[in-house]
């Protein structure tokens, strides 16, 4: 593997690698000094061209218990506000010569295109309405803790699924490990053809006491203004998870952050049945598993641009170090 | 086609003298469809004569058709953008109309959506004067609609026909307003001139990037639905013919918005339309890799839509094909999909795009190709190219079997922003004629006896 661009190009087995490796990587939070030697000396850029509290800091702790050096560039106060375009920004630091750059954007698409203009492993924290496949890995990782496997188990994506690209990425992931997924949403809120993705749409939760996983999505209220729904009221009257709609062996997830009293009631956050901070714990497992496996574990990566290959590095980081 | 009337330029170089021996002539407007020798003395085709029959003058070039090279009227464009002024690091008029001629054209018409916008005789008048002097080949101008594209104030517009604009658009805005597009629908039985009109509702398009359908839906772009479009076309349809003025509708992308032309047709309302290679030969599969060359307005859609267009374009629903030529800068699209601005260049490859992408597997007939690359012209009130004694020299010499990658040897527009980049083609334009001019002759020509 050499960019984690998105969870289309991820087959089960590459899921299943990631996970097996956050699995080895949870005993290193269990220790007093929670740091591994496996990436020191590498650098890990953190570029992100949009607000991210846990996402951001998630990586930089992954980066730092693998004893990497890590570098925070957020575009607000950069020279982006300045008009650089994306393509010169990622030029400029990758001069720099950082050996992954972990690259969060409003845009579709964008970490693809930032693999073609650096030589460095490029992971997707969020591209636009795109994919975040980060939050997959972990929430696959975070559920299969819980449940032992996904196979054949049925997971309801609920809420806002047109603005989400956790709701894309977690399609293709949940099924991909063998869940069969429903979305569920304000018709409004519910892309044209995104069924097509194998998926089932729902526009009421009737049926939800069907599922073995529900998974809710954070109605933002910007929407309002644009009136996608009516109001939030009538959108938490129909679509909100609450005690009544929610079985007690119903497992709850969420991304966060969570509008308690929006998409979710108080009472149910609270409730042993939410595993939201578990999927928390497991971003860091999980980002330290993807970061090790594009950095210390991968094959020599062709670099696109004139770059020497770096089989001395590749060769010089086994996987001996972790033990 | 007058180029001194309303078209301004390709005038630059000397009437051509040139001697076409045995050529295959496809003229479906003239009926001819054989080997003839054709002569161009002074820039006027002076004689179609059996092959080996006519004898040019001695300094005049010959060239051997042997038979095989085609020689079709030249192609007219209704629509295109030569980014002048104020956007000459996309295009200007001399390298859009290199593009135009490379690609086989005799005339062009240039949008108005310029900075400043074309919306004022004066700046038509000047852009006219520039064209005269840098335009490889006759340009056509259509002025705004409204001023500056806002949608709400007419241009003055009778002042604008006198100063010679073949008609109005907003092009790159619709007109949203129906009562505003009413006024200028009466207004054109004093202005006169064709109103052409880009259709699209935004309350409906929204900040859409691409086709509404499955593949927006999984890449997380915004979609455009088609719905946006062909309502605007059937609420433009009515009105024109509420006020029997002659509209012409651009770039259509649908089979609603073709069915609506269909109708308007029916009801005997004076509508016409164009379609551009893009919608015809390509679906919104090829934004699967967001390829920003493959961003443009109206969006590629699906294959359903895109079977209809030709069906449309075959049968004369749509009346010709328009590239809708809409260059930008290479840093401008060098941006993730979403960013990126609206359009791809298509004049150098039009015809070859679609020989090699409709005709050659059946879906359309070379004659039929070729009348709907000529027409534009006529629709707006232009003669297209005629391959007859007499008539100006307005004519492309074609070979038909040569194949060819569209930009590996780079592009005569300044942009390079071409949908079809990268394309194996087949069938090159080796010669351009217009205005009586050889306005082009291909770098590396399969011509055999080329002086």
């Amino acid at each position: 593997m050499n960019h984690l661009l998105s969870i289309e190009e991820l087959d089960r087995a590459g899921i299943e690698r990631i996970i097996t490796q956050a699995q080895r990587f949870e005993e290193v939070s269990e220790r007093e000094i929670k740091k591994v030697p496996a990436l020191r000396g590498r650098m890990v850029l953190n570029l992100f061209y949009e607000a991210s509290t846990r996402t951001r800091s998630s990586f930089e702790l992954a980066a730092k218990r693998l004893s990497a050096d890590v570098v925070n560039f957020a575009a607000s106060g950069s020279s982006v506000e300045k008009g650089e375009s994306l393509k010169d920004t990622v030029l400029t630091l990758s001069a720099h010569k950082p050996d992954a750059i972990v690259l969060r954007t409003p845009w579709a698409g964008a970490s693809e295109l930032v693999s073609r203009w650096s030589s460095a492993a490029i992971v997707n924290a969020g591209d636009g309405k795109h994919e975040h496949p980060t939050q997959a890995l972990l929430d696959v990782y975070t559920l299969q803790r819980r449940l032992g496997s996904i196979d054949g188990s049925s997971i309801w994506i609920v809420g806002d699924v047109a603005h989400s690209r956790v709701a894309r990425s977690n399609v293709l992931a949940f099924q991909r490990m063998g869940a069969k997924v429903t979305l569920a949403g304000p018709p409004t809120l519910i892309p044209r053809g995104i069924e097509q993705l194998g998926c089932e749409v729902r526009y009421e939760l009737g049926e939800l006491h069907t599922a073995d996983v529900v998974y809710a999505l954070r109605m933002q209220n910007e929407r309002m203004r644009e009136t996608w729904v009516p109001s939030l009221r009538e959108y938490a009257t129909w679509y909100q998870l609450n005690g009544r709609r929610l079985a007690p062996s119903q497992v709850l997830m969420h991304p966060g952050p969570v509008n308690r009293g929006v998409e979710l009631s108080g009472e149910v956050v609270d409730s042993p049945q939410a595993v939201i901070t578990a999927q928390v714990e497991a971003g860091v497992v999980v980002r330290m598993a993807v970061l090790y496996e594009l950095l210390a574990a991968a094959r020599p990566r062709q670099a696109p641009a004139a770059t020497a290959p770096r089989e001395h590095e590749a060769a010089r980081v086994g996987e001996g170090q972790l033990a | 086609m007058s180029p001194e009337g309303v078209l301004s330029g390709g005038l630059q170089g000397p009437p051509a003298e040139l001697l076409l021996r045995d050529v295959h002539v496809l003229d479906p407007r003239a009926g001819i469809d054989r080997r003839l020798d054709v002569l161009v003395r002074q820039g006027t085709i002076a004689e179609l004569a059996e092959p080996g029959a006519a004898a040019g003058e001695s300094d005049a070039e010959v060239i051997e058709g042997g038979g095989r090279l085609r020689v079709l009227p030249a192609f007219f464009d209704p629509h295109v953008h030569l980014r002048t002024p104020g956007q000459e690091h996309k295009e200007d008029l001399d390298s859009g109309t290199r593009a135009a001629a490379a690609g086989g054209y005799c005339g062009v018409i240039a949008m108005p959506n310029t900075e400043p916008v074309l919306d004022s005789a004066p700046l038509l008048r000047s852009l006219r004067d520039a064209a005269a002097r840098e335009a490889r080949i006759p340009v056509g101008f259509l002025a705004a609609i409204t001023r500056g594209l806002q949608g709400e104030q007419l241009t003055e517009m009778a002042e604008l026909g006198q100063e010679g604009a073949l008609g109005f658009t907003d092009d790159g805005e619709p007109v949203e307003s129906a009562g505003v597009l009413r006024k200028a629908l009466q207004y054109q039985r004093l202005c006169g001139g064709v109103l052409a009109l880009h259709e699209e509702d935004r309350s409906l398009s929204r900040d859409g990037v691409m086709h509404e359908g499955a593949l927006s839906a999984a890449l997380g772009l915004d979609g455009i639905p088609t719905v946006a479009e062909s309502t605007m076309v059937a609420r433009d349809a009515e009105l024109a013919g509420y006020e029997d003025a002659r509209v012409h509708f651009q770039h259509l992308s649908c089979s609603a918005s073709a069915q609506a032309v269909a109708a308007a047709k029916a009801r005997g309302w004076r509508v016409s339309a164009e379609v551009a290679p893009h919608h015809l030969l390509l679906t919104d599969e090829a934004v699967r890799g967001m390829n920003t060359s493959m961003k443009m307005h109206p969006p590629l859609t699906g294959e359903g839509d895109r079977a209809a267009l030709v069906e449309a374009l075959r049968d004369g629903t749509i009346d010709c094909v328009a590239t809708d030529h809409a260059p930008h800068a290479r840093e401008e699209k060098e941006v993730p999909f979403e960013q990126a601005p609206m359009g791809t260049t298509g004049l150098e490859t039009a015809f070859a795009a679609l020989y090699s992408g409709l005709v050659m597997p059946g879906a359309l007939e070379l004659p039929v190709l070729v009348r709907r690359m000529t027409a534009g012209a006529e629709l707006f009130g232009l003669e297209a190219a005629l391959i007859a004694r007499d008539r100006p020299a307005e004519l492309v010499l074609v070979d038909l079997d040569e194949r060819w990658t569209a930009g590996e040897h780079g592009w005569q527009s300044r942009s390079e922003n071409c949908c079809f980049s990268g394309r194996r083609l087949q069938g090159r334009i080796q010669l351009t004629l217009a205005a009586g001019r050889l306005v082009h002759r291909d770098r590396a020509p399969a011509l055999a006896g080329a002086a």
